[in-house]
């Protein structure tokens, strides 16, 4: 048991890590897609196509370069989830009001100026629901990790399956799906006292 | 001083300001106006490089304004957008504080700002500056739009339709805090609208615009007094009567030209004869040479009137009469008094010209409030 939530806490490390590096990331990718029109479509085209990779077939193509263990999920994870937040935070930028924007760059704020003071923080609920979806998602596919030698709790689940010890898999999934639903709750209560600010 | 020298702006093959010349004096109110699609938004926008012309220079103090960078330009000019465009995430008292923070004013005179700002439109401090603009009222918002303008004291205003959105009500009082803002401070705002009350009650200077080019820039009085083009004339529409003839307005705009006369000479059943036909209760008596004489009433012959005799007995001379250029009040105040319901207009040479009868009297002042009626 005492094993059991050590994997707990680790799972939750590298997906938290992950996600920490993907936010940043996919805000400063969606920012550049905002500012730089013919540069968005490839982005976002280059972040969509790498959803579409299957979690394993991604995870085994990044063994190549970073060997085995948890370097290469985090590295995973972070791959996947770049979309929900670049996309959201396209949007959101894309989506302020252009009567806000007008107003900014008419008192004589600098592009950057507007981005951290206007716009960034106006997108910002929009940005926080990609980061929850990132987040949830990154909690379930973490569990394949197991398979290129990372921690977490893929290990007791796959343990499972190879012995065909029922309770050992489900004593692995418990803890995920429990974290996947705490995180989308808390998420999402703080998703809407976003919301509401912003309006 | 903002002087536009020859500046054009086309968007494709539309072009939308056309070699446009124009003076704006340091410290005038001046309304830039026009029908949609006339230039007046680009104008402006062009004053804080917005909008960048194609060509012609356009000189602020004596400064051509390619010259100095957009941004530390638009620092010194203040800008109200009709959308308000207050920060949703930021307070009444961040949002006023923008430009000032920007400026890297000290915490201390940023506070000062504030507070004597929100004290110049009778917001509270205290109530007002840590709410969001979510939390107040449409009116409120733009108060607190043209105080996020004024705050870095820029010599020079933009204000893109302010207050267009907003009630006639909440409008009204902003348009007169505006305009006591403006002076007490000597700004120099350039206002664009579409609202001719609106220019006219708060302009210096109105610049009417149409296709890109200035028609006309006067005061607003000299506006309504001479149009210089028809497009200018049904944009002023009703105020022209308004404004214009109010005051000068004689009798004879009061009055009923076609009325009906009779000889005195008339007899009395034929008199009655013909008022019940017509519908009226009294008849204008005439000499023979169609001069005035006075009025007789349909009760008057019943009473005294004997068939077959001529009506010139019967006629009563005290009927109110005013000549044809007497002034409108006057003719009114007497119509007030006017024991038969209305006032006879003479012509100089003492003949008859009109009726002033209280419907002829309220269809004239409709008429003058709001322009010619259909009926």
């Amino acid at each position: 048991m005492a094993d059991l939530f050590f994997l707990t806490i680790e799972h939750m490390v590298l997906v938290l890590i992950a996600i920490v590096i993907s936010t940043a990331f996919g805000i400063l990718l969606g920012i550049i897609s905002y500012w730089t029109p013919y540069l968005d479509k490839i982005i976002l085209w280059t972040v969509d196509s790498l959803q579409t990779i299957p979690s394993l077939a991604l995870l085994s193509i990044l063994m190549i370069f970073f060997g085995l263990g948890n370097v290469t999920l985090i590295v995973g994870l972070i791959l996947y989830s770049l979309l929900p937040i670049v996309r959201n935070t396209y949007i959101g930028l894309t989506g302020v009001s252009p009567h806000l924007k007008d107003a900014a760059k008419g008192m004589g704020m600098s592009k950057l100026q507007r981005m951290f003071k206007v716009e960034l923080p106006l997108s910002f609920p929009l940005i926080f629901s990609g980061i929850k979806i990132a987040t949830v998602t990154a909690l379930s596919i973490a569990v394949i990790g197991v398979l290129i030698g990372s921690g977490g709790l893929g290990y007791p689940i796959y343990r499972g399956i190879q012995t065909m010890n029922f309770s050992a898999i489900i004593k692995g999934t418990i803890p995920v799906v429990i974290m996947a639903v705490i995180f989308d709750f808390f998420m999402s209560k703080i998703e809407q006292k976003l919301v509401a600010r912003g309006k | 001083m903002i002087q536009f020298r020859n500046v054009s702006k086309r968007y494709g093959k539309k072009t939308i300001l056309d070699n446009l010349t124009l003076d704006i004096k340091a410290g005038e109110f001046v309304i830039l106006i026009g029908p949609s699609g006339c230039g007046k938004t680009t104008t402006l926008k062009t004053i804080n490089r917005l909008i960048e012309p194609d060509s012609g220079e356009i000189i602020i103090d004596g400064k051509d304004i390619t010259k100095v960078d957009p941004v530390k330009l638009r620092r010194t000019i203040g800008y109200v957008i009709q959308q308000i465009g207050l920060f949703p995430n930021m307070t009444v008292e961040q949002n006023i504080a923008v430009v000032p923070k920007l400026l890297n004013y000290s915490k201390e005179e940023i506070d000062a700002i504030v507070h004597r700002l929100l004290e110049l439109v009778n917001m509270p401090y205290e109530e007002n500056a840590k709410k969001y603009p979510s939390e107040l009222s449409g009116g409120q918002q733009q108060r607190i739009g043209v105080l996020r303008a004024l705050a870095a004291s820029p010599p020079i205003v933009l204000m893109d339709e302010p207050f267009g959105a907003l009630d006639p009500v909440t409008r009204d009082s902003l348009q007169e805090e505006v305009k006591k803002i403006q002076k007490k401070l000597g700004k120099t705002i350039v206002f664009v609208t579409h609202d001719m009350d609106e220019a006219i009650r708060l302009a210096d200077t109105i610049v009417f615009m149409n296709d890109g080019k200035v028609l006309q820039v006067a005061s607003p009085e000299e506006m309504l007094q001479n149009p210089a083009d028809p497009i200018i004339k049904s944009f002023l529409g009703k105020h022209m009567n308004h404004e214009n003839n109010a005051a000068n307005l004689v009798a004879s705009d009061f009055m009923r030209a076609k009325v009906l006369t009779v000889p005195k000479t008339k007899k009395t059943l034929e008199c009655i004869e013909l008022m019940s036909r017509r519908d009226v209760s009294s008849l204008i008596v005439v000499e023979e040479d169609d001069t005035y004489l006075g009025t007789v009433s349909v009760d008057k012959i019943r009473a005294q009137g004997k068939a077959g005799k001529e009506i010139k007995e019967l006629v009563t001379v005290e009927s109110m009469t005013v000549t044809r250029n007497s002034n409108a009040q006057e003719a009114f105040e007497l119509l007030i008094a006017s024991p038969t319901g209305y006032v006879v207009v003479l012509n100089d040479d003492n003949t008859v010209a009109g009726l002033i009868t209280k419907t002829s009297m309220a269809k004239a002042m409709g008429e003058a409030l709001w322009g010619e009626m259909t009926q």
